[in-house]
């Protein structure tokens, strides 16, 4: 049976396929795009205008749902001087988009937007002298269609923020609409003509080798194909339901054994881990000389677990494979540093792989995109046609590259005013190894390629924000770690603040302080004063030491917790209150109430940014109640949404958010630095109200 | 090869299936063309390829579609368009609730199908009503506030 069999009905309407031919139309309307400049020194390679005055911006920084494209046009908009509606973005296409560096780290806006800033200044200036007039009503008779031929200065004016129409306003996202009437397209829902459907069957266990595939056992299943490669198994079919049933019932055999440590004890694995180097990253004073003689002492264990990336939609790829030249429809992040990866480990030549970016379902860091997409190019290569692969549930939860096991220890100690005197942390953290991480596919083939490893900036604030004059921070870099890493969603920021807040809450209720006092007594910046007295007033901070002493009847224990942090140390500040209501017979922790004072600078898009806060609340929320990647020495075992639960809606709290706008300062990021408060703030809440320290994620109270 | 006849957003079509056993997702996705359902889960756990048979929330994933004859099934599509949306889907733009919006098709689905059955409901009632959908985003709070929003429209 091919496609056109399995659409072919009697006598009544079916329409199929349209949104596959428009966008494969689209796509080859854009080629004609296809030698414009890329080079980020040059204006064309961010810009273009055409003749009926409407804007194209190009960019590598991809929206994956954060509102990003938004936020840059208002940016381009406002500098150009041209009304929003009049701008379009192109973005995360490697024959299209200058190179700006992938998505992450919070830098769409502050590296993304500003150069895009830049470079529309620079086109204002030259628009200008062209004889474009002020208000820019003539730029499409004037430039349309025209290359400017300049490179982007960086001293070009910029608008004055005092005289911003369009930066600061809550302008909606234009993808929204599409998104809530299901006429967004999603990659899962592009096709190019002539596309089969494939699936992975992936080993059962980590390094097993396939022995022997039994292909009679999918005799029934119609117009498969088994493409095997070593132990790189997968399968291809024209209808996609019957590559699902063949991927399922296709018999193999494999080799397995049992190489990992299990996930049950694995913070002692960690620390028995071997070494590979120490690093002392920060170091002011001599804690270890001080803290013996501080008047007041404490030490404390903090462990964070591997997590999924655990996108609501499996990983996907679209890969047309060819030899003279091969196009890879891709959701990563990071299209570019795809096509370098790929070029290099398949050994095509950069010029002959395209990367296209498509909105796919969040990914928070870097999901299984990247090898969803070697799956398909594999796929591709074998079956001479291009190939959609989506991956099943139990592969994204399984596969994906993880975040990082976090394992840290903490001393410090009081001088006789109550004061932090001395602070030691000591983090145990998998050593970055050289090199792009593997592919899963690419290793089952046996096709070399480097077996890096890295999971972003991992050991950044691991240090108090508040004065102390001896304060020592060391990592102990680990040889080893069981599973595949990779950057997610604010890589070991979460971890390391739920650590430092934590110990910060023990010393100031070792001290028998308010937890908010003590952390004013320690700091003097403004705008950290400014974030942790809004989220405060907001929550209706009762000031007294915890954990709450009033008496409370029943089983339920109410308290309120609060953490601060300032984004990498340099970044955005934010500071978090939270209400909770622990049942002490059931365990159940019961959040009511978030309140987040939040200054990432200059405000782009206010409703955007408070978007992206509340998400980030809400899904550490559940990465702190619920989350962890567990395994056996095997396999896997968390698999699904039952094994992996995330926040679910009955759990949801309400959220307040305020925002504190600094016009003339530089606009950061904010997909990230929201999440990092959280995970104290409920601990120190929970603790608040029950007495009990958690330093275990996830949180179970015993 | 079986033939079923059903209803979807109030045409009439025939597809084919060499397996009875096919879920309605992969049919109205491959057949007809209709996107807005996701796969999720194929195991009926995070709700985003909720559509509606007889007007009540049903998993596509896991729907057989020799299940389907007969009946009338409602995909986000069947509610309105971005020019024309309904007012449930008026109220999630309004609200600006969606983020990756991988989801947003089962959320919309899953409370008209609330709202079909509980006109009136309390914030407590969508939370529990919406409980088997899940948003990785964490866009919960502003899909609460535009459920709560059709309600008032």
């Amino acid at each position: 049976m091919n496609r056109r069999d399995f659409l072919r009905t009697s006598s009544v309407v079916i329409v199929t396929f349209t949104f596959g031919r428009t966008i494969a139309e689209s796509g080859l309307a854009q080629d004609t795009n296809l030698g414009k400049p890329v080079d980020p020194r040059e204006v064309d390679s961010f810009l273009a205008i055409h003749a009926d005055g409407t804007v194209t911006i190009y960019t590598s920084k991809v929206d994956v749902g954060t509102g990003l494209n938004i936020a840059m046009t208002q940016m381009v908009a406002e500098e150009l001087g041209i009304p929003v509606d009049r701008v379009s973005v192109v973005e995360g296409d490697t024959a299209l988009t200058p190179d700006q560096g992938g998505t992450g780290g919070s830098t769409g806006i502050t590296r993304g937007g500003t150069e895009l800033r830049q470079a529309a200044a620079t086109a204002r200036q030259a628009l200008l002298k062209l004889g474009v007039n002020a208000d820019m009503t003539n730029i499409g008779m004037v430039a349309g269609g025209k290359r400017l031929d300049l490179k982007v200065d960086a001293k070009a004016p910029l608008r004055d923020p005092s005289s911003y129409r369009i930066v600061g306003k809550p302008i909606l996202r234009p993808d929204v609409p599409k998104k809530c009437t299901g006429t967004n397209v999603f990659l899962q829902d592009f096709s190019v003509p002539g596309m089969l459907h494939g699936r992975m069957i992936r080993p059962p266990s980590l390094g097993a080798k396939l022995i022997s595939v039994d292909e009679v056992s999918i005799r029934g299943i119609p117009d498969v194909r088994v493409v095997r490669i070593q132990n790189f198994l997968g399968v291809v079919a024209n209808d996609e339901w019957a590559a699902v049933r063949a991927a399922k019932a296709l018999k193999t055999t494999w080799s397995e054994s049992q190489t990992l440590p299990g996930s049950e004890r694995l913070d002692g694995f960690v620390r028995a881990t071997a070494i590979e180097r120490d690093e002392t990253i920060v170091n002011r004073g001599d804690p270890a000389t001080a803290l013996p003689s501080t008047a007041k002492q404490l030490s404390a264990t903090y462990w964070w677990p591997l997590q999924s990336h655990a996108s609501l939609g499996p990983s996907c790829a679209v890969v047309d494979f060819r030899p003279e030249g091969t196009t890879i429809w891709t959701a990563s992040q990071g299209p570019h540093g795809l096509r370098a990866n790929f070029a290099r480990v398949f050994a095509i030549p950069e010029d002959k792989l395209r990367v296209i970016f498509m909105d796919g379902s969040g990914s928070y860091g870097s999901n299984g995109n990247d090898d969803a997409a070697a799956d398909a190019l594999l796929l591709s290569r074998a079956a001479g046609k291009p190939v959609r692969v989506q991956w099943m549930r139990e592969d994204e939860h399984a596969w994906d590259p993880k975040g990082p096991p976090q394992l840290l220890d903490i001393r410090g100690g009081l001088d006789a005013e109550n004061r932090i005197a001395a602070w030691e942390t000591q983090m145990w953290l998998p050593a970055n190894v050289q090199g792009s991480r593997p592919l899963l596919a690419v290793d089952d083939a046996g096709i070399a390629q480097p077996h890096g490893r890295g999971a972003g900036q991992i050991s950044q604030n691991g240090d108090p924000p508040y004065a102390a004059p001896n304060v020592k921070v060391v990592v102990h870099w680990l040889k080893e770690t069981p599973l595949r890493l990779s950057n997610l969603r604010a890589p070991g920021k979460i971890a390391n603040i739920f650590a430092v807040e934590s110990f910060t809450d023990e010393l100031a209720s070792a001290a028998g302080i308010d937890p908010l006092e003590f952390r004013l007594r320690g700091i003097t910046d403004p705008r950290a004063i400014d974030v942790i007295k809004r989220a405060t007033e907001m929550i209706g901070w009762e000031s007294r030491p915890s954990p709450n002493s009033r008496t409370q009847s029943g089983s339920v224990r109410v308290g309120r917790g609060m953490a601060y942090m300032r984004y990498k140390q340099m970044e955005n500040y934010v500071a978090m209150a939270m209400e909770v209501a622990v049942d002490r017979s059931s365990g159940k922790i019961n959040v009511k109430r978030i309140t987040c004072a939040h200054d990432c600078g200059l405000v782009i898009n206010p409703d955007g940014l408070r978007n992206q806060i509340e998400g980030c609340i809400l899904q550490t929320l559940g990465r702190t109640l619920h989350e962890e990647t567990t395994f056996d020495r095997s396999r896997v075992t968390s698999v699904d949404w039952k094994s992996y639960p995330i926040l679910s809606f009955p759990e949801v709290p309400a959220v307040d958010v305020a925002l504190i706008d600094r016009p003339a300062l530089p606009p950061m990021g904010a997909g990230e630095a929201a999440t990092a408060p959280v995970a104290a703030a409920l601990a120190n809440a929970v603790f608040d109200a029950t007495g009990v320290r958690l330093r275990r994620v996830p949180l179970k109270l015993g | 090869m079986p033939k079923y006849t059903f209803r979807v957003n109030g045409r009439a079509v025939s597809v084919d299936s060499w397996d009875p056993a096919q879920p309605l997702l992969y049919v109205l996705r491959n057949g007809l063309g209709l996107h807005a359902v996701k796969f999720g889960c194929g195991l009926g756990q995070c709700g985003a390829c909720t559509v509606l048979i007889d007007g009540k929330a049903a998993r596509s994933c896991s729907t057989p579609v020799a299940q389907v004859g007969g009946r009338a099934v409602t995909t986000l599509e069947g509610l309105g368009t971005p020019e024309k949306p309904d007012k449930l889907q008026a109220a999630f733009i309004a609200e600006q609730a969606a983020q990756c919006g991988y989801c947003t098709n089962g959320m919309i689905m899953s409370a008209k199908s609330l709202l079909n059955q509980t006109p009136n409901p309390t914030s407590e009632q969508v939370k529990q009503g919406m409980a088997g959908n899940l948003c990785r985003c964490g866009t919960y709070t502003r899909i609460l506030s535009a459920v709560l929003r059709a309600v008032k429209a």
